[in-house]
């Protein structure tokens, strides 16, 4: 993100905007206070004690996902690549999703895990276990940070705050909330701020649409004709040819990156582990498909219809920047011309929940990890509950701190193009990740040591082809623009790190099958992976495998509409 | 663990945004606003929608309290 032009983002918000502002935070301070009453183990604080229903696990699951980068950048992609952007939803996001909940979900809720990287420790032992779980920790502070600044930024433009003002009051408001009421209060937040967002953004779109003559205006507005179409992508990936692109979409960006991402990253897992059933838990991601598919049709259209109508971004796309503005200001240039008063407050407030969304799943998850799998685990063993539930809430207060401190050096670094690349590297560590999780699962004779040492492969191979690839380096001996050197990176540390995985599990000690029931599937009996069907489970709609059908199947049709 | 039904919540909220762009829809809606949203009594449409939303979720909410089978625990702790 670049530093906005402030003078032309300055929102015209009048009273009623901020009253409906400040009714949004008293409700999300107040679902705090509430889910307070409700905590009172470190299950409680940390994991919901595993008791919600299924479609807030799914929409928290979405939610947590639609944070501040996402909305700028897809908004932004939108309005540079145009259709391309989908990609980012449907062969990016769908099929991990589906595959998380029926193919993964039975050993992470199954085995009783409390974490990711406590599913790590479990299959793999120790030294695989700190590898992730200390840079899970590192990544999420360091992702807050860059979260809480691209709120700040915002709320500079839009309100005129100064940066450090926002920066904390948005920093305390998520520590108010998830203090108080851990993980509930985070995830029912999550699911109230997924419905503002969708509040803000759907008649921004039908306005939007509307001005530009239907989807009709900009089928014929559009000059580049190509954004059109989602096929091959080829600005996107960077790649000429456009079947080394659609290899390069479905490969890296379809298997790789995104199964990555969904699948192993805490984060999201952790709305899948607190729901109240296998049958829930397993739906988790697959009920936060159906809204994935279709919300691009309020992301990415506003993104496009921006590049048409907003003076200064047409400028832009013809290549003129004069005006100051950037791809990221797309929403609000669009709130700014578009909506009058009373709207327009339900559109800042749904932009900033996003942001929030996006900081306090970082913040959740981080404090569960250095609870459970640093603290409890390497430093104070064998202390009643209480203890680890007060460890939770000083965790929780030392995140917010530390964030507060990431977002000040995001500042510093002026503007958040460094803070982008960090996100980027971070995004393709999950690729090794998932390739050690998904060996792990269906091959019981993996060893522990090729546990760590594959991950460490994989690492290094994602870093060395992003040292190589980027620019700014200058060390730059493969030239790949768009998004094709993270694919590549992604690619090849899944590759490496399976290969050296594979050899490593060849000359070293496996674990006996008796301490790896649960944690594989060979080994683990069917009935423990099946989830009940009776009760609040029972229906057919309530089906996991039906509605992961369904859901591909809507993507496909998508696909073939708007492909 | 007992949580409040978050559906009241959703409800809660939306209503009383739903309200309050209807009323400003209805009556302090300028020619200018107008003109900015291409004509559209924007505030209107979207506080009947969240009127509509509100009910919806009180409506569910209604229908299948939320802890209608106290036969079930959740899963405590390992």
């Amino acid at each position: 993100m670049s530093v906005l032009a402030e003078a032309d983002l300055r929102l015209d918000a009048g009273p009623i905007d901020y009253a409906l502002l400040v009714i949004y935070f008293a409700v999300v301070l107040g679902i705090g206070v509430m889910a307070r009453r409700s905590v009172s183990t470190s299950l409680d604080f940390l994991l919901s004690g595993r008791s919600l229903p299924a479609w807030v696990t799914g929409l928290a699951f979405i939610s947590a996902n639609l944070g501040a980068l996402e909305l700028m950048g897809m908004t932004a992609n939108g309005a540079q690549y145009g259709m391309a952007t989908v990609h980012y939803y449907w062969i990016g996001a769908i099929p991990a999703m589906v595959f998380l909940g029926l193919v993964m979900m039975p050993f992470y809720y199954g085995s009783k895990v409390r974490s990711v990287p406590e599913f790590m420790r479990r299959r793999f032992g120790k030294p695989a276990h700190l590898v992730n779980a200390i840079s899970f920790a590192v990544a999420q502070i360091l992702i807050a940070g860059i979260n809480l600044f691209a709120l700040a930024v915002i709320i500079d433009a839009l309100l005129g705050w100064p940066l450090p003002v926002s920066i904390c009051v948005a920093a305390l408001v998520v520590l108010a909330y998830t203090t108080l009421g851990g993980l509930s209060a985070a995830i029912y937040n999550e699911v109230l701020q997924f419905f503002v967002i969708v509040a803000a953004l759907a008649p921004l779109t039908i306005v939007g649409l509307i001005k530009v003559g239907g989807w009709q205006g900009i089928v014929e507005k559009v000059t580049d004709k190509e954004q059109l179409s989602a096929w091959p992508a080829t600005e996107l990936t960077g790649i000429d040819h456009p079947v080394w692109s659609v290899i390069g979409l479905v490969f890296g960006l379809g298997f790789v990156l995104s199964f990555g991402y969904w699948t192993t990253n805490f984060a999201e897992v952790q709305r899948a582990m607190s729901a109240k059933s296998m049958s829930a838990a397993k739906r988790t991601p697959i009920i936060g498909a159906y809204p994935k598919a279709l919300i691009p049709a309020i992301i990415i259209i506003p993104g496009i219809i921006a590049a048409l109508i907003v003076p200064e971004m047409a400028q832009l796309k013809a290549g003129d920047t004069s005006s100051g503005v950037a791809y990221n200001d797309v929403l609000p240039l669009l709130m700014r011309d578009l909506l009058p008063n009373g709207i327009l407050g339900i559109a800042i407030t749904g932009l900033l929940a996003s942001f929030m969304a996006g900081v306090a799943a970082n913040v959740s998850s981080f404090n569960t990890v250095f609870t459970y799998d640093l603290w409890q685990d390497y430093i104070k063993k064998d202390k009643p509950d209480e203890y680890y539930l007060r460890i939770g809430r000083l965790a929780t207060v030392g995140a917010c701190v530390l964030a507060i401190g990431t977002a000040f050096i995001a500042a510093a670094l002026g503007g958040s193009n460094i803070m982008d690349y960090i996100q980027a590297l971070f995004s393709f560590f999950n690729a090794p990740l998932f390739a050690t999780f998904i060996l792990g699962m269906f091959w019981k004779r993996m060893t522990p040591t090729a546990g760590w040492v594959g991950l460490l492969a994989g690492t290094f191979t994602a870093i060395f082809i992003y040292a190589i690839s980027e620019p700014s380096f200058g060390i730059e001996l493969l030239e790949l623009p768009g998004q094709g050197a993270s694919f590549l990176g992604a690619g090849l540390a899944f590759v490496v790190d399976i290969v050296v995985s594979v050899a490593v599990t060849m000359v070293t000690r496996p674990k006996p099958d008796s301490e790896l029931v649960g944690l594989v599937y060979s080994l683990t009996p069917k009935k423990d992976r099946a989830h009940a069907t009776t009760g609040e489970d029972a229906g057919w709609y309530r089906s996991p495998a039906l509605l992961g059908g369904g859901v591909l199947a809507l993507t496909t049709v998508l696909y073939f509409i708007f492909g | 663990m007992r949580l409040f039904d978050l559906r009241l919540i959703i409800a809660f909220l939306f209503g009383l945004y739903g309200v309050v762009l209807v009323v400003i829809g209805l009556g302090f809606t300028t020619d200018e606003d107008l003109k900015k949203a291409e004509g559209v009594n924007i505030n209107l449409w979207a506080g009947i929608a969240m009127v509509a939303l509100s009910a919806v979720f009180a409506a569910w909410a209604m229908l299948r309290p939320q802890f209608a089978d106290t036969d079930k625990q959740p899963i405590k702790e390992l």
